[in-house]
């Protein structure tokens, strides 16, 4: 059931570019409908999973027997987790896209696609496919921020797009000589994740591939220092865009480090263990400490977003069951927080002020004009910094835990990222919306007054905080799904810091 | 064999030439006085049908024949590519329909056609003696092809240039191919390699090597003899250089590969990276990844897309190369999947560039401003070519990269001693990337100029390209179709 995900999504795809060319209330209508059918599917399909610990294979038939390529749809918790973050971005980034009158149907037709390659990804398991749909999503990423973004866009675009091209072919290199090498120990050729898992690749082969396979994921999970694409390109792309970008595609990328490199490659994780740990502290402690400085509210959220990336990273590189789970469900609380600071400020602040320039912030008064946008932010950035009673808080915790189990120095700097990560929220939040008002700026403000926010943005703003407390208040929804696949058989070798 | 089984036996060429003649007698008969429009849509019919007669007979054939000592070979493989090659040269007659750059229309197709003859023996033979004439067949035409757009004085010296190069490679092959029967005492490629069995590299089978390498290296622009093909693919009317670019790419990689895989078995030496042994391999191994390189970086620079998709050809030329230093089956059956779809997105590309080139008046990336409001079908069509040969999953592309990489690796996978060159290759393609997505970029961002409307297209030429583009995205899909043909055929041959 779940691969419906993946094709209803296509399917929208068709059907836009079926529409008329300028019917935009159409174009919106088909896509709000798919998103909210892609996340049903996903809600269902993954409630409807009896055992998340277990990989459920969805459909298995041979698709390139030459290659032992297969076409494997399977889910597992942490699959299941992140097709259904999937789901409601989705629903999300079309709410806050519904002011897009410039060829929307394509816009759509782009937003729909991305949305399909992402759920592919997440619930593939054979290497091929898994490659295939992550490279389907950066063809509608590129297009989406070069055509309808602001900001330099074409620039962004380019530069997220060759990111993304290079961290793939990376991963390629290692693909194809891990076939290489899988090939020679089973005796035929095999791409099928769950297969290859459960090979011991040699030590001294897992050594030189882990790296490539973990930096050619972690470009797009913004791992420091290949992350520079992620503030340009988040800046860059429109409203749906950006919180594509930080809500799902930096996931992709920390997905794939997790399911790919790490498990593929156990013995390989643990000896680039501490080099892992200390880039993504430096990623939380650098994103963070930039992010205190910027003159753009985007800029802001942007660099805000490669600083909780890091936390994943971090997460990831402590090899413990709790901190891989934190790193999971941190990437879904993420996903969920950040694509809310990106639509209040890319939809409710800069698309009714045409700037997202804090001087010129100050002088609005915005906390009186766009009081929905303003408590937004609060909720969203109070969260963000890590208030128990929001999801934020439990990820970031268990990835804190397992860190300290693990390296205690990096648990400490990483701390000292959440101390700058409450001052940088606090200082935009002032700046933006309540720095005191010259009341003759203010007053000029009031002859052209600022559209009231709308209701889908209401909807799309409540839908994502009340995820968010959902599952701070009660994060065994998710930790139920996640927990038990630190138990399966595939992350055992991991978990055991490999056999080193 | 008599006559009238040999007739028999070479009936898809003695059609296809039948068609070359009737093209011809249809123009000069009935219609000189008609207009061009017409007359290329007449006559792209007739060498449509004749090819897919000749197809058809193909198809229905199953022996597998071997005419006189190797000249005239029969096995499911040559039927395979020579489907292949016919499918490639009616997509150009439809594609050239379009185009008005002559009045000799007959001609146009004709030559084509001849061309056409000329890659079905050149694929079929195992006889130097006979490859060097089908060769020779083939170019010439091409030269004719090339200098077609009188009007045009680029067009002359893309040909002059083209025909003054081709005809220094063709003096290489000879000489090397000379040197081959006076060692060996044989003409066929078979007994040349039993004769060349055991004489260990001396210097005359170096000189041979080299020169045969120069010659084939020249007829698929490898570097450093790729200077031609940036200018005859520019200066070329567009369907000429479609089909320079597809048909004959996709002959001159399989007879090359044919020749030193088998005339030169046993003096191939290794390629791996501190495995260096000479022979064959590593001169080809170094060729690939100068094309690679050149073809890749000098692309970005181009701003005229003809040219890009020359600097592209050179590239991917490169690619192909890998399979032929791989050596074993799967590279081989590899190798012709990469250079089959590779022709059939190639064809493709050029058929829009075509369109853009006859709407618009240039070939220049600026030109394909708004392509996607301007003709939405195309620029689809030039998405999907173009992403294909940037290797962008799931196309077509892409999955013969995947497929010619993984066999390389795998020809040493003891030591990956090839991988040198695949991550190469690999890193080569991420350049690509970016110079692909510059020509889409302006398709599909850039903003239409001032009074560009939507592009006239007639129905067949919109059909064409969408068939090519659909038979990207399906190979890619289901890449199995064309695989498993040919891999069986290979592991028969």
């Amino acid at each position: 059931m779940l691969a419906w995900t993946i094709y209803i999504s296509f399917l929208g795809v068709l059907v836009l570019m079926l529409l008329p060319r300028d019917a935009a209330r159409a174009a919106r209508g088909v896509a709000l409908l798919t998103a909210v059918a892609g996340f049903a599917v996903a809600l269902f399909g993954a409630m409807g999973q009896a055992t998340p610990g277990e990989v459920v294979t969805i459909t298995k038939t041979s698709w390139i027997p030459a290659l032992g390529a297969n076409y494997h749809l399977a889910a597992d918790g942490i699959s299941l987790t992140l097709v259904v973050l999937t789901g409601l971005a989705a629903i999300a980034g079309i709410l806050f896209s519904w002011n897009i009158e410039k060829r929307t149907k394509e816009f759509f037709a782009f937003y729909l696609a991305l949305i399909g390659g992402v759920y592919g990804v997440f619930l593939s398991f054979d290497l091929l496919l898994l490659f295939v749909f992550y490279e389907l999503t950066i063809i509608p990423k590129y297009f989406l921020i070069a055509r309808w973004g602001s900001t330099r866009k074409e620039y962004g675009a380019m530069k997220l797009a060759l990111y993304s091209f290079v961290g793939s072919h990376l991963v390629l290199i290692g693909l194809i000589a891990a076939w290489v090498v899988a090939k020679g120990q089973l005796g035929h050729a095999s791409l099928d994740f769950t297969e290859l898992a459960q090979l011991s690749f040699p030590v001294a082969f897992q050594k030189w591939v882990f790296p490539l396979v973990f930096v050619g994921f972690g470009i797009l999970a913004g791992l420091w220092p290949f992350h520079t694409w992620a503030p340009t390109g988040h800046v860059a792309a429109p409203t749906a865009g950006s919180m594509l970008l930080a809500g799902v595609v930096m996931k992709l990328g920390a997905y794939g480090c997790l399911r790919v490199a790490m498990v593929l490659f156990p013995e390989g994780a643990a000896f680039w263990q501490i080099p892992m740990a200390v880039l993504a502290v430096i990623g939380i402690v650098y994103g963070a400490g930039v992010a205190l400085v910027q003159k753009d509210f985007k800029f802001v959220i942007g660099y805000s977003s490669v600083s909780h990336m890091g936390f994943v990273l971090l997460g990831l590189a402590t090899l413990k069951a709790i901190g891989l789970s934190g790193a999971v469900l941190q990437m879904f609380s993420h996903g969920i927080i950040a694509g809310l600071l990106f639509a209040v400020v890319g939809r409710m602040v800069y698309d009714r002020t045409h700037t997202r320039d804090f001087s010129d912030l100050e002088g609005m008064g915005l906390g009186r004009l766009l009081p929905f946008a303003a408590v937004t932010f609060v909720v969203a950035g109070v969260a963000s910094m890590g208030l128990p009673g929001f999801s934020g808080f439990v990820a970031e915790f268990q990835v804190l835990i397992g860190a300290w189990q693990a390296f205690p120095t990096a648990a400490l700097l990483a701390g000292v990222g959440i101390v700058v990560g409450v001052a940088y929220t606090l200082r935009a939040i002032q700046k933006a919306f309540y720095a005191d008002a010259a009341p003759a700026t203010a007053a000029g403000h009031h002859e052209h007054p600022l559209d009231p926010v709308s209701v889908p943005e209401k909807v799309a703003g409540v839908l994502l905080i009340g995820t968010s407390l959902l599952i701070g208040l009660c994060p065994s929804l998710l930790l139920n799904w996640i927990e038990p696949c630190m138990q399966s058989p595939m992350f055992e070798r991991l978990l055991k810091g490999g056999s080193l | 064999v008599n006559y009238l089984q040999l007739l028999q036996l070479v009936a898809p060429e003695t059609i296809v030439v039948m068609t070359a003649l009737l093209v011809l007698a249809v123009d000069l008969i009935a219609l000189r006085e008609q207009p061009a429009g017409l007359r290329f849509g007449l006559e792209a019919t007739i060498t449509s049908f004749g090819c897919g007669a000749a197809i058809l007979l193909m198809l229905s054939g199953h022996d597998t024949m071997d005419l006189f000592n190797g000249i005239f070979i029969i096995d499911p493989l040559t039927r395979l590519v020579k489907v292949a090659l016919l499918v490639l040269t009616i997509f150009t007659a439809v594609i050239s329909v379009e185009a008005r750059f002559t009045e000799h229309v007959g001609e146009f197709l004709a030559l084509i056609l001849l061309a056409t003859v000329g890659m079905m023996f050149l694929v079929s033979s195992e006889d130097i003696l006979m490859i060097f004439i089908s060769m020779e067949l083939l170019s010439l035409s091409l030269y004719v092809l090339t200098a077609f757009n009188k009007r045009n004085i680029r067009s002359s010296e893309a040909a002059l240039k083209y025909f003054l190069f081709g005809g220094m490679a063709a003096a290489f092959m000879l000489f090397g191919l000379s040197l081959l029967y006076g060692m060996t005492g044989s003409t066929n490629l078979g007994q040349i390699a039993a004769g060349l069995a055991g004489r260990g590299l001396d210097p005359l089978l170096i000189v041979a090597i080299v020169t045969t390498v120069v010659g084939f290296g020249f007829k698929v622009a490898a570097v450093p003899f790729h200077l031609w093909a940036p200018d005859a693919y520019e200066g070329a009317p567009t369907p000429s250089a479609a089909f320079i670019a597809t048909g004959s790419k996709v002959a001159s990689f399989f007879i090359m590969a044919k020749v030193l895989a088998i005339g030169y078995a046993g003096a191939e030496g290794r390629g791996g990276w501190h495995d260096l042994v000479a022979g064959w391999v590593p001169t080809v191994a170094v060729v690939a990844a100068l094309s690679m390189v050149v073809g890749n970086l000098t692309a970005i620079a181009q701003t005229s897309v003809k040219r890009l998709l020359a600097y592209s050809a050179i590239a991917h030329g490169g690619y192909m190369l890998l399979g032929l230093v791989a050596n074993n089956t799967s590279s081989r059956t590899a190798l012709l999947f990469y250079v089959i779809t590779y022709a059939v997105t190639t064809l493709g590309a050029f058929g829009v560039t075509s369109v853009v080139e006859g709407a618009t008046g240039s070939d220049s990336i600026a030109s394909f401003a708004g392509l996607s409001r301007r003709a939405p079908l195309l620029s689809l069509c030039m998405l999907v070519f173009l992403l294909s040969l940037g290797g962008i999953p799931p196309l077509a592309g892409f999955l013969g990269k995947f497929l010619i990489f993984s066999a390389a690796v795998d020809a040493e996978p003891a030591h990956l001693g090839l991988l040198w060159l695949v991550i190469l290759a690999i890193a080569m393609s991420a350049v690509s990337f970016y110079y692909y997505l510059g020509v889409l970029k302006s398709a599909y961002v850039a903003d239409v100029g001032e009074g560009a409307g939507d592009i006239k297209v007639s129905w067949a030429t919109q059909l064409a390209i969408a068939v090519l583009a659909l038979l990207v995205i399906l190979l890619g899909c289901w890449p199995s179709l064309l695989v498993k043909p040919l891999s069986l055929a290979l592991g028969g041959a």
